[in-house]
């Protein structure tokens, strides 16, 4: 008699759900996985190991392309690991910055999350409705950097500089014209502080629309409840942070438990899921984007009142300003050892982590007292959580490997780092 | 001689350009109107360049599908692969002949073109199993498993909606389940009403058995790529996507002629000049019925695979079949009176 066997079938790298390179081998009973194999290394380009060959502040650009779309957080872990082994601490107003520019970008994580969750499985108005948000906080990441992606902002001691005090407006063209040019520069009479007001102001009803498409619908609840159910002790066993954490119940949030930045001083709640699957998941992120507006909202209002340095004027770190050097012989001598030799961190070892938009990110730096950092190590959420891919899936669905992809929130830059 | 020939090939092959050419330009701009209508509902704005409005585009498309290479991939057997797309498409042609576009015009006035439609929307899931067999690929396997399931169990549930037509019009001649909704009070005349769940059923297996979204995990994008037509390219692709069209449109014209009184209007006849019937009132509504695919399409997820399957035998089938008995009941009782034809 023939002997009946399961198939294997190749999930990726190429596969319009891998959310970029993720490769997963798939051992299949008809529709049924019996086992998921994730392939992961190909996006690989050793973050870490260029790290040692540079001086400490030439490598924040490169913690941008980590987790491409959480891009400051993952500075934030960084920076902070180098002030931590410094010992210097920023200016309170680049800490709001700095918590601001946290939350816009796990608001931004979240609207990639919740588009990409939503085309995974079909629905497809979301993903562009979350990029029509998204396209008005990139805006602000060029503002105050100049880059929409990779912003390079943070720097131990502080941010690169302060905000602007004019939102850049938009020129007519033929995309932008008529009442559609007037209501997109209407936010940007002001400063960028004022745009923000304005979007954050806006922001909930935005939410409400992706509710309103997925929330209550009942093909979209079918597609999530009961769906990849994670228990509390998996989700600490498999060393899950962030919501895949929180959606099981457990009440673990970096910004609470251990605040960094200014979050001692935020009122903000957390999110917590009850059946740990893919639906309570979905409901923690949306909230967590309404959480992160409040949290916005306090920045912007406490900015505005409140003007300062955004850099510490210790210039054995941070550079002194231009005009400064323009007359001061001692600034100039600074200027021109920190941009070519950099400045040397005292030998020891540290780890620092924040709350990512996907969960602990952290850095954990080894310095012998040199120029460059001995060793450094980056902890990717996205990578603890993929490795439990085979325990949930298995039973599964085809179909439901592609829910559990979206509700991972992988990011293969920061899981092959 | 002469005139036998004329009269019974050539009037005939005239006949059907007349139905296929339209049809072929028809999906094309309906595929430009889908891209429009998804792209407004997703605050863009879909195809604007090539032509006024970007009304060309489906011809571009077209013309870059027919100039492509058509990939077999290896392994594949050679003939089904290419017979499958044929099989697709021949049906949805050929399922045409029998629609009447208003009282006098139909090519094929057959007496039982409700089985002949269903015979042939049916055939139309062969060129999907063929497809993702002959591809030699696991991934149009495993779409052409799907749609194979998913196209018998809504075929079942689509034959008890056709079934309930039939009992309450007495005829298996389109022309006369038209006829039948005629009456002095227009749009209240319709099958619509008396089988209003069962209108509602048909359109959902209408929708299932075209494979779209939210039941299009033959093609499940996110899940198996693009399904039973992954390994398609070029021309066989594009005619694969013809069938998908002109079954859609296929669709939305049964729908109107079956529950909305086809070429009827939907005001009393003694309205006068609005009050007359005409291919455009069909026109009208199979162009609503057809949106709501692209509406179907921009807003709802997917469903999965064993939810279409209860969805199909656990909700539509037992409803469908309940309905069958209540029409037979209104037939039955004079509750619902057949309009007195054209």
């Amino acid at each position: 008699m023939q002997e009946i066997r399961n198939y294997t079938m190749n999930f990726g790298p190429q596969h319009p759900a891998a959310h970029g390179v993720l490769r997963l081998v798939m051992e299949m009973d008809g529709e049924t996985i019996v086992r998921a194999d994730p392939h992961i290394g190909l996006l690989h380009r050793g973050t870490e190991k260029l790290a040692e060959s540079k001086p400490f502040n030439q490598s924040i650009g490169y913690m941008d392309r980590l987790d491409y779309v959480s891009m400051m957080c993952n500075e934030h872990a960084y920076v902070r690991a180098i002030e931590t082994l410094l010992g210097v601490e920023a200016p309170v107003r680049a800490q709001y910055i700095r918590t601001m520019f946290d939350e816009i970008t796990r608001i931004l994580n979240h609207l990639m999350w919740i588009g990409s969750n939503g085309l995974d499985l079909g629905a497809m108005a979301v993903f562009l409705y979350a990029f029509r948000e998204r396209e008005e906080l990139m805006d602000v990441y060029e503002a105050v950097s100049g880059a929409r992606m990779h912003a390079t902002y943070y720097r131990p001691g502080g941010v690169y500089r302060d905000l602007p005090a004019q939102m850049s407006q938009y020129r007519e063209s033929p995309w932008h014209k008529g009442n559609d040019l007037k209501r997109i520069n209407s936010w940007r009479e002001g400063s960028m502080l004022d745009y923000l007001e304005a979007f954050t102001a806006d922001f909930p009803t935005k939410v409400d629309e992706y509710e309103e498409l997925l929330t209550t619908n009942r093909i979209w609840k079918q597609r999530t409840v009961g769906i990849g159910v994670i228990s509390p002790e998996l989700a600490q066993q498999w060393g899950m942070t962030g919501v895949m954490l929180r959606g099981s119940g457990v009440e673990w949030d970096l910004r609470k438990k251990q605040p960094y930045a200014k979050y001692a001083e935020m009122d903000f709640d957390i999110p917590v899921g009850v059946n740990g699957d893919c639906y309570d998941r979905y409901l923690c992120r949306v909230e967590e984007m309404r959480q992160s507006n409040r949290i916005i909202q306090q920045c912007v209002q406490w900015l505005k009142a409140n003007p300062g340095p955004v850099m510490v004027k210790n210039f054995k770190v941070a550079p002194p300003s231009r005009v400064e050097m323009k007359e001061d012989m001692e600034a100039l001598i600074h200027h021109f050892k920190l941009f070519t030799e950099g400045y040397c961190v005292p030998a020891g070892e540290t780890y620092c982590a924040v709350e990512a938009p996907k969960g602990e990110f952290g850095c954990y730096l080894v310095s012998d007292g040199a120029n460059k950092p001995f060793r450094v190590h980056l902890r990717a959420p996205g990578f603890a959580h993929l490795s439990s891919m085979d325990t949930i899936v298995r039973g599964h669905m085809l179909a439901d490997v592609v829910a559990m992809i979206g509700t991972y929130d992988l990011v293969f830059g920061e899981v092959d780092r | 001689m002469a005139d036998q020939l004329i009269n019974q090939v050539l009037w005939p092959v005239i006949y059907i350009l007349c139905i296929v050419l339209p049809l072929v330009i028809a999906v094309a701009m309906f595929v430009y109107w889908e891209r429009k209508v998804i792209g407004w509902m997703h605050v863009r704005l879909g195809p604007n360049k090539i032509g006024p409005f970007g009304i060309l585009q489906a011809f571009a498309d077209v013309v870059k599908l027919l100039i492509k290479e058509v990939i077999l991939p290896t392994k594949a057997n050679r003939f089904l692969y290419f017979l499958a797309p044929l099989i697709a498409l021949i049906p949805a042609l050929a399922a045409w002949a029998v629609i009447p576009f208003s009282g006098q015009m139909v090519l094929s006035n057959a007496n039982a073109g409700i089985l002949y439609l269903l015979a042939m929307t049916s055939m139309g899931v062969y060129g999907i199993i063929i497809a993702g067999w002959a591809s030699n690929s696991r991934y149009a396997l495993l779409g052409a498993m799907r749609s194979a399931a998913q196209v018998i169990s809504y075929e079942l549930a689509m034959g008890l909606c056709l079934v309930c037509v039939l009992v309450l019009a007495g005829s298996l001649n389109l022309t006369e389940i038209v006829n039948a909704q005629a009456g002095s009070k227009g749009i209240l005349e319709w099958f619509m009403w008396p089988l209003l769940p069962v209108f509602v059923i048909y359109f959902i297996s209408g929708v299932a058995e075209t494979n779209r979204a939210p039941f299009d995990m033959a093609e499940g994008e996110s899940e198996i790529v693009a399904g039973f037509h992954v390994e398609y390219s070029g021309s066989a692709f594009a005619i694969f996507f013809l069938a998908e069209y002109a079954n859609m449109i296929l669709i939305s014209f049964l729908a109107s002629i079956l529950f909305l009184g086809g070429w009827l209007s939907p005001f009393p006849a003694s309205w006068g000049f609005i009050g007359h019937g005409g291919f455009i009132w069909l026109f009208i509504k199979a162009f609503m019925m057809s949106f709501l695919f692209l509406w179907f399409r921009a807003t709802f997820p997917r469903y999965r695979y064993d939810q279409i399957m209860r969805l199909g035998w656990k909700v539509l089938i037992p409803i469908a079949i309940v309905w069958v008995m209540v029409a037979g009941c209104l037939k039955y009782f004079d509750v619902v009176t057949v309009g007195m034809g054209a």
